[in-house]
């Protein structure tokens, strides 16, 4: 049996709300919130970057897993807002948690779905004897161009799992993995923002990826939508997963407890895998999750968890998602997030 | 050991000196101190300077100082304590000629801080706290200080306007000084309401960036008494501890042990208490550590520093007047040369030229020169002969 | 910043690494080579605990060059709970609740960045509980 042994997250208190951004650049507020299906997203201090969250979501992991850092035997940062262009955030992150040095480390991007890269490989690499334990992390603090749609929703936050053999909380049943040149979304080097292809990251990018990868990972284990109690899928905006959760036959309250977007907005490589963290706070033994990411460039990661009886002993015993996403909340205003995000243009 | 008596002190106006260099600075000091002595020569030199490397790139000022003074190839020491260097340069001094080693003795300070950004002084300012544990964090001295004044207020609830006091006095006396750089007197209300740096601290609670330079002239009592035509002033106590470098390293933030144990090592030297001190020159950085040096000196009782100085203890015309000067706050604070000043303060009150500022029978003198948020402390005494 | 100095402090800044005397269990951070108490020079590796409160505090408005774009910022020294006691920022709080006696505890983050070129100083910082 492999699968997750301790998981964590970590939201940044700050958030800023749909009206404030549109205020600024005279859009309908009311559209884009019915429209994205958002409310309001997560924003990083001027002090948290995909490292600094990286590092707190793996504390909360660690409580959960009860094991020694020093038995990790490999560090993944799945992200497309890494602190360097080449200096690997996982190095950073092994050595606050004291995992170093016997530790395999790498950094992995590919767009939104660098996180569940991590995941994958982890499992990978537990399941053939190579590790004891690994830790995977998706984290994001993104950037979407100033005026731009993707500015309502580029969130920040983390998601850590660290992935074993042992003492399980969620058995990995199965995983599949579906990719092709899709070029909907990307940002060239030395860019400070992505952009993307408008409607085309739609129906031929999200919807063709998830749908390929999530009807592939059902047939692969002849099972149905509705012998999942929940489903949890890439979140850009509150609708695309619920819209492709219903193209796979999932129903709304299978969607709904891994729906953060709608009040974190999209954390990118922690998007799908923080909503993993909210549904594992609620779970109960024996309930089956269904999981599927979304990568831009572009590709998904679908996997198949079932809870073991180990998530009652320690789920409690770190902070749960949702209670970071709804507790301790500061609101700033259109100016302090530029200045917070670096938008601002300043002199040497 | 031998006695030890200053007989000449010279110093320039402070202030911003854009028309002069560093050298430039120090010799005019220095000359000054020279012809006040009516010297014809000096054996050996001591230069108190925190951080001429930083400021403005020279280092060795043993050999550019005697160079550009002219008074022959002397042996010459640069004295470094952070803003305790003038001081420790005093101190060296008097070893000196304590010891019999020589016996006519130039100790100067100074402190050319204008020719960098605010930035760069702030930064130079700040390796004399802990770079690791405190200036990484990214704390600043006005901010160290804050941190001892809330602590203060809390546990003595000294107030904001007994802070604002200190500020007040040091300006009323500066007013009083055609050598200080912010002559100006300024009110209550003024400091109260000037621009925040760290809470509660304010800008009129800071001393200031300055340029300048003060020496003394140092001679064994008995070729003083032969051949100095005005007062003699004896060095009678001499004292010198250090502390943590870090503000949290100490055991509690509201006192200055180090100007405990300096003052008490000077006081047991000088065979004085106290009470016996006529005035004092002490080191007001901020406003708070004028308050809390005066209670390590023991003129005010511990937590009492505050309404002391509300009720004029400290003032001109009060039982101890503290910072006749105007003090590091309104005389200015080019940090070498700040301890040296001091001591030029005393020996003027002491011999009566004090003017308008002058404490009437002042016999006997402290200074008080400290280094960061404490970790070093020089006290001298001297009393007139 | 250089990288050597920056990198030689990792376990402190990091994990909160400090020293523990064998003899008289005085605690140092950063550790020492001699303690000051029974003059020892034997100590063991400790991590100081995560949790303390507010001993005093106060918020830089006039922030160093590193650092002026998050001034205005709250300063503490904060005594952990083994008694050390440490000097950093409190994030993440609202300055009018602060006060003597509040419980933080600390979180991994970023400390300054050397412009846009040179390299990211991460350290601890505290939080309100």
């Amino acid at each position: 049996m492999v699968g997750i042994t301790g998981y964590g997250a970590y939201i940044p208190r700050h958030r800023i709300k749909v009206e404030e951004i549109a205020k600024v650049w005279g859009a309908d507020a009311q559209a884009y919130k019915k429209g994205l299906f958002v409310e309001e997203k997560s924003v990083p201090g001027p002090d948290q970057d995909t490292i600094t969250m990286s590092v707190e979501a793996t504390f909360s992991a660690l409580k959960r897993a009860q094991i020694n850092p020093q038995k990790i035997g490999a560090v993944y940062v799945g992200s497309e807002s890494h602190p360097y262009a080449v200096k690997p955030s996982g190095t950073t992150v092994a050595e606050a948690i004291g995992a170093c040095p016997d530790v395999h480390c790498a950094d992995f991007e590919f767009a939104c779905k660098a996180g569940s890269e991590a995941m994958f490989v982890c499992l990978g690499l537990v399941g053939s004897g190579s590790i004891e334990y690994g830790l995977a992390i998706g984290a994001d603090t993104s950037q979407g161009a100033p005026g731009d749609a993707l500015e309502y929703t580029a969130a920040a936050g983390a998601a850590a799992f660290i992935m074993g053999k042992d003492n399980i909380i969620a058995e990995a049943i199965d995983t599949y993995s579906y990719m092709t040149d899709t070029p909907d979304f990307w940002r060239r080097e030395y860019q400070f923002y992505p952009r993307h292809a408008s409607r085309f990251t739609g129906e031929p990018a999200y919807f063709k990826h998830i749908l390929g990868a999530g009807k592939a990972m059902l047939e692969k284990v002849k099972m149905k939508p509705k012998d999942f109690q929940y489903a949890v899928f890439h979140q850009p905006n509150g609708k695309f997963p619920q819209r492709v959760g219903r193209l796979l036959g999932f129903e709304k309250k299978q969607i709904e407890t891994g729906l953060l977007c709608p009040k974190l907005g999209n954390t990118y490589s922690g998007s799908s895998p923080m909503g993993l963290t909210a549904i594992l706070d609620e779970a109960k033994p024996n309930d089956l999750i269904f999981m599927v990411s979304y990568g831009s460039g572009a590709g998904s990661d679908a996997f198949i968890w079932r809870v073991t009886e180990r998530i009652n002993q320690v789920r409690d015993s770190a902070v749960k998602t949702r209670e970071m996403l709804n507790n301790n909340k500061s609101y700033l205003e259109y100016g302090t997030y530029a200045k917070y995000r670096g938008k601002i243009r300043k002199g040497e | 050991m031998r006695d030890v008596a200053i007989i000449g002190v010279g110093m320039n106006k402070w202030g911003e000196l854009w028309e002069s260099s560093l050298r430039d600075i120090f010799t005019e000091a220095a000359l000054l101190a020279i012809e006040d002595a009516g010297v014809d020569h000096i054996d050996s030199m001591y230069i108190g300077c925190m951080s001429s490397g930083l400021f403005v790139g020279q280092e060795h000022l043993s050999s550019l100082l005697t160079d550009y003074l002219g008074m022959g190839p002397i042996p010459a020491t640069r004295v470094e304590s952070a803003c305790s260097s003038g001081g420790l340069a005093l101190r060296s001094g008097f070893i000196d000629v304590a010891s019999g080693m020589n016996d006519i003795v130039l100790v100067g300070g100074v402190e050319k801080m204008t020719d960098v950004s605010v930035h760069g002084a702030t930064f130079a300012l700040s390796t004399a706290a802990d770079q690791e544990y405190e200036v990484y964090h990214g704390v600043t001295f006005p901010g160290l200080y804050a941190l001892m004044a809330r602590a203060h207020m809390h546990r003595y609830g000294t107030t904001r306007k007994q802070l604002a006091q200190v500020a007040v006095k040091n300006h009323f006396h500066g007013s009083m000084n055609p050598l200080a750089q912010y002559p100006q007197k300024i009110t209550a209300e003024e400091v109260i309401e000037s621009v925040m740096v760290a809470d509660p601290l304010r800008i009129l609670d800071c001393s200031p960036i300055t340029d300048g330079a003060a020496a003394v002239i140092l001679a064994p009592l008995d070729l003083a008494k032969k051949i100095s035509k005005k007062p003699v002033v004896k060095i009678i106590g001499s004292g010198h501890a250090t502390d943590t470098i870090a503000l949290h390293s100490r055991n509690d933030l509201t006192e200055i042990k180090s100007t405990e144990r300096a003052a008490k090592i000077a006081y047991e030297m000088a065979g004085k208490s106290p009470e016996e001190i006529h005035l004092a020159e002490v080191h007001d950085c901020f406003t708070i550590a004028e308050i809390c040096v005066i209670e390590a000196l023991g003129f005010a009782e511990k937590g009492k520093g505050g309404p002391e100085t509300e009720h004029g203890l400290t003032t001109l015309g009060g039982k101890i007047p503290v910072n006749t000067s105007g003090g590091l706050k309104s005389k200015g604070h080019p940090v070498g040369a700040t301890g040296v000043a001091q001591a030029i303060e005393i020996t003027k009150q002491l011999r009566g030229e004090a003017g308008e500022r002058q404490v009437k029978n002042a016999k006997v003198g402290l200074t008080q020169n400290m280094g960061g948020s404490g970790g070093s402390s020089l006290i001298h005494i001297m009393e007139v002969v | 910043m250089s990288s050597p100095r920056y990198w030689r402090g990792i376990p402190q800044r990091y994990r909160l690494e400090a020293g523990k005397c064998r003899k008289c269990g005085k605690i140092y951070f950063p550790p020492r080579l001699v303690c000051d108490e029974c003059k020892s020079r034997e100590f063991e590796k400790v991590n100081l605990p995560k949790e303390g409160k507010i001993l005093t505090y106060t918020i830089i408005r006039v922030a160093p060059s590193q650092c002026t774009d998050q001034a205005p910022y709250a300063m503490g020294i904060v005594e952990l709970k083994d008694g050390v006691k440490i000097l950093s920022q409190i994030a993440d709080c609202d300055f009018d609740k602060l006060e003597i006696g509040m419980p933080v505890r600390i979180e991994f983050r970023k400390i300054y960045q050397e412009g846009e070129a040179g390299i990211i100083c991460y350290g601890y910082k505290c939080v309100p509980v």
